[in-house]
């Protein structure tokens, strides 16, 4: 029993040291965003002597913080919402008709989960650029909704297919179309779902830095992991406010992630599990 | 009559359900893809307008580019290592935070954050790690290979790419291995316990066959996001000391839209499309041989 006690205690202890090696990144940047650059060049482990936001204010105003944050917030919630509404409606559709083109469509779709992205970037790029699309948010979030159909669309499809018909049968019987059966009837039943799709589709949009690098050219389109970029190659050398602007960049996910961990943790391990 | 009016209906339908999926999907994806295969057998660039056709030159081109090759071992080495630390470690990790130790859920969150925060911000993160505080703990431990940074090493710095992506990806991958670990039935675990299954025994011939469709997840996100890391090589190393960290998906980047070699670029896109399907494939098959059931 005594032996049973020590082995919980030192696997407690490994996890422990594990953790804060972990996060001690996170740490070592708070701390240091708070110094001037000669104190974090010679001392990153000391804290800081007074908490100044002076970096803040100098990161703030050199990222255009809120025009990015901005853009970021415009593009991922529109995107997402779009995804969501569009995959449903069309997983929906591929469930209930079995016909053989609806079995090719999802074939196609699912197989579309394994292209890496850099095998279709050169082509976006030619295309759209040719077209003169680029440079604008709304392009930005159309390529999204494309981009997300496949895996959103394998996720709901899974859900629906449990979903028994016999409940939307007496509404089609009283009349009601398919579209008035799958918004009252069928959408509400896909909440946690939703949820799960919301969670990493989120997740995606807002951490996502290549495919706008490649289609937002003006500095006031950019979303915050550009204005990340730009501002730690323009101003390389001062560490201190660069740490700060990486706070400020972090800061609303880590708030968002503070409050809803259960769900964010859950919808991913679902996400990847399925 | 009935009829035709059935067919309209469910063109309708179609339409409705189904117009704006497939219509940014096939913008966005299937007629770039379709494009891109074209490209690879053109010498296609912005620049000179040229847009002629090449036959199979491009690929030619590209098996002949030593330091292509030379670039794709690299990243093969890079999503080897990563896969297999970061697998070890998440594995680990699963095992301790659910054998009931205080605070697992806290826990288990904590090691799940890197994973919210987007590849560019990390790489920026470790780039000022690796640069003033390992070198400042080698300095004061007298310890000479940690007083060089890792990422002014051209040996060293794709280790560097390793360790930040093992750390990365091991909460998520953890969170996968809990849910596999909590699903194994208890009167199975019950069962070998009586049996005398005991520690790593119990755990190599019981938990780990019941736990392989976990594997089998967890490897496959490891080798496929490896294949396709771009975020953190360009905001860690930039490909630099000496072009040493150039893994293929910055190589695809850089051929395309600074050497304007696009046709080259998009050979690549699709030679490394093959490889990841070739790995994440045969990974799943080679796995699947070990799954048993419960």
């Amino acid at each position: 029993m005594k032996n049973r006690r020590v082995k919980r205690w030192a696997k407690y202890i490994l996890v422990c040291i594990l953790l804060v090696i972990f996060i001690i990144p996170f740490y070592l940047m708070i701390i240091n965003s708070f110094k001037t650059t000669q104190q974090f060049v010679k001392s990153p482990f000391s804290l800081p002597d007074k908490i100044d936001f002076h970096n803040y204010a100098d990161a703030f105003e050199k990222m255009n913080f809120v025009n990015a944050i901005g853009n970021s917030v415009i593009i991922t919630a529109i995107s997402v919402v779009l995804i969501l509404l569009t995959s449903s409606m069309a997983a929906y559709f591929l469930v209930r008709h079995k016909w053989r083109i609806n079995k090719i469509i999802f074939a196609i779709l699912v197989a579309s989960m394994i292209v890496p992205f850099q095998a279709i970037m050169i082509p976006l790029v030619s295309i759209y650029g040719h077209m003169g699309l680029m440079n604008s948010k709304w392009v930005l979030i159309f390529m999204y909704m494309g981009f997300g159909q496949a895996f959103a669309i394998f996720i709901f499809h899974g859900f629906i297919k449990n979903i028994p018909i016999e409940i939307e049968e007496a509404a089609l019987i009283d009349g009601c179309n398919r579209l008035q059966s799958f918004f009252k009837i069928v959408f509400p039943l896909l909440k946690p779902v939703m949820i799960t799709v919301l969670i990493l589709d989120v997740l995606w949009i807002w951490n996502d830095y290549l495919l706008p690098s490649l289609v937002l050219l003006s500095p006031k389109e950019r979303t915050l992991p550009l204005s990340t970029y730009s501002f730690f190659n323009t101003y390389s050398v001062d560490f201190a406010p660069l740490m700060a602007g990486i706070v400020l960049t972090i800061l609303p996910v880590l708030v968002i992630y503070l409050f809803c961990q259960k769900q964010i943790i859950k919808g991913v391990v679902q996400g990847a599990i399925k | 009559m009935k009829r035709t009016n059935k067919t309209l209906t469910n063109a309708g339908n179609f339409a409705a359900f189904m117009g704006p999926s497939l219509i940014t999907f096939t913008c966005v994806l299937l007629i770039p893809l379709l494009y891109g295969v074209y490209l690879t057998f053109t010498n296609y660039s912005p620049i000179t307008g040229s847009q002629d056709f090449v036959g199979f030159s491009n690929f030619t081109a590209i098996f002949t580019d030593k330091e292509y090759l030379g670039q794709f071992v690299k990243t093969l080495g890079y999503v080897f290592y990563s896969t297999i630390f970061c697998n070890v470690l998440a594995f680990v990790l699963a095992y301790l935070l659910t054998s009931n130790v205080r605070f697992q859920n806290f826990l288990r969150a904590g090691f799940f954050t890197p994973n919210l925060i987007g590849g560019i911000v990390l790489g920026y993160i470790w780039k000022f790690i690796f640069a003033n505080v390992i070198t400042l703990i080698g300095k004061s431990l007298d310890y000479g290979p940690l007083t060089t940074s890792f990422l002014t090493n051209p040996d060293r710095a794709i280790w560097a790419m390793i360790i930040v992506t093992v750390w990365q990806y091991a909460g998520y991958l953890m969170m996968i291995y809990v849910a596999g670990f909590v699903s194994i039935p208890r009167d199975i675990q019950e069962a070998s316990e009586i049996d005398g299954a005991t520690g790593l025994n119990k755990l190599f011939k019981v938990t780990i066959p019941l736990m392989v469709p976990s594997f089998i997840i967890c490897f496959f996100i490891s080798i496929s996001r490896g294949f396709m890391s771009y975020d953190l090589n360009l905001a860690l190393t930039n490909g630099q000391p000496y072009g040493s960290t150039r893994l293929a998906a910055m190589h695809i980047y850089q051929k395309a839209f600074q050497a304007n070699q696009y046709g080259i670029g998009q050979a690549e896109a699709i030679v490394l499309f093959i490889a990841v399907a070739i790995a994440a494939v045969s990974q799943v098959l080679l796995t699947k041989k070990y799954e048993v059931e419960a």
